[in-house]
């Protein structure tokens, strides 16, 4: 156990790994549009920890440039995401990914 | 100080997210979305990041949630319905889930050269982000403010009234 006031950046990385899997089992076992979505969200933000991390230990502004450029592009995704939901909804009138099948082979 | 902060908003994160696999609710899930980006906010302010985790409360746990939140109301989504669905998830996909996380972890540990995060350590202030990002990299910049006006257009014509010849709603 690290008993100084400092934590081992590596703990940051490996949070971020741990969340990042458990967006990827979200979006594997949730079964609302809306849900599975949300997990997406979630891996984006995964990813976007270890990027904070790594332009934290190399003293470099890219990687936090490179969130940022994550954030805008995940909102427009947010955006154009939540329109097709609203248009799958209205056209299937059902949120379940199960009933939503009719490109399944 | 920082150990205990991040000990603190790890705790939460992971909290959140475990909550989000568990509710059934859509709601709920968006709620404990919101959790686990509000943390990691803290966690970003922890790292130096300062304009990030401002951006992480405005855009991430303001904007993009209210839109969820928004839309989960607009489709009253109600509790999701558990099917048995195809079974490859559970024979597939949790192994390939825990494969994934045993590469990324493994890789992450073998890591050379990595520090401690200190509490003052290190602050990159908005300046230092807006000099980079107003010289170097201005044209990217622009190039997404266009991606946003073509998101709103793209949003906005998925999602208004009408049907697919293009007529105009009654």
């Amino acid at each position: 156990m690290h008993l100084s006031p400092e934590v081992p950046l590596v703990w940051y990385l490996l949070l971020s790994a741990v969340l990042f899997c458990l967006g990827v089992v979200g979006f594997l076992i949730k079964r609302n549009l809306i849900t599975v979505f949300m997990s997406i969200e979630l891996m984006l933000n995964a990813v976007n920890l270890s990027f904070v991390t790594f332009a934290h230990q190399w003293h470099d502004v890219k990687g936090q440039i490179f969130v940022f450029f994550v954030m805008v592009v995940a909102a427009a995704e947010a955006a154009v995401g939540l329109a097709i939901i609203i248009a799958v909804f209205r056209a299937r009138a059902t949120l379940a990914v199960d009933r939503i099948d009719l490109m399944k082979l | 100080m920082h150990l205990i902060l991040f000990i603190i908003f790890a705790a939460l994160c992971l909290t959140g997210a475990v909550n989000l696999l568990f509710q059934k609710q859509p709601i709920n899930s968006a709620l404990s979305l919101i959790v686990v980006m509000t943390s990691l906010a803290v966690l970003y302010l922890l790292l130096g990041a300062e304009f990030l985790a401002a951006a992480q409360v405005i855009v991430y746990a303001g904007a993009i949630m209210v839109l969820f939140t928004f839309v989960v109301m607009l489709l009253n989504a109600g509790r999701e319905e558990r099917t048995l669905g195809s079974s490859a998830y559970r024979t597939v996909g949790f192994p390939a889930v825990a494969a994934i996380l045993a590469v990324i972890a493994t890789g992450f540990m073998k890591l050379q050269g990595f520090g401690d995060a200190g509490i003052q350590d290190h602050i990159t202030s908005t300046a230092d982000l807006s000099t980079v990002l107003f010289t170097r990299l201005l044209l990217p910049f622009e190039v997404t403010s266009v991606l946003i006006l073509v998101a709103i257009l793209g949003s906005v014509a998925l999602a208004r009234k009408g049907d697919a010849e293009g007529r105009e709603p009654r």
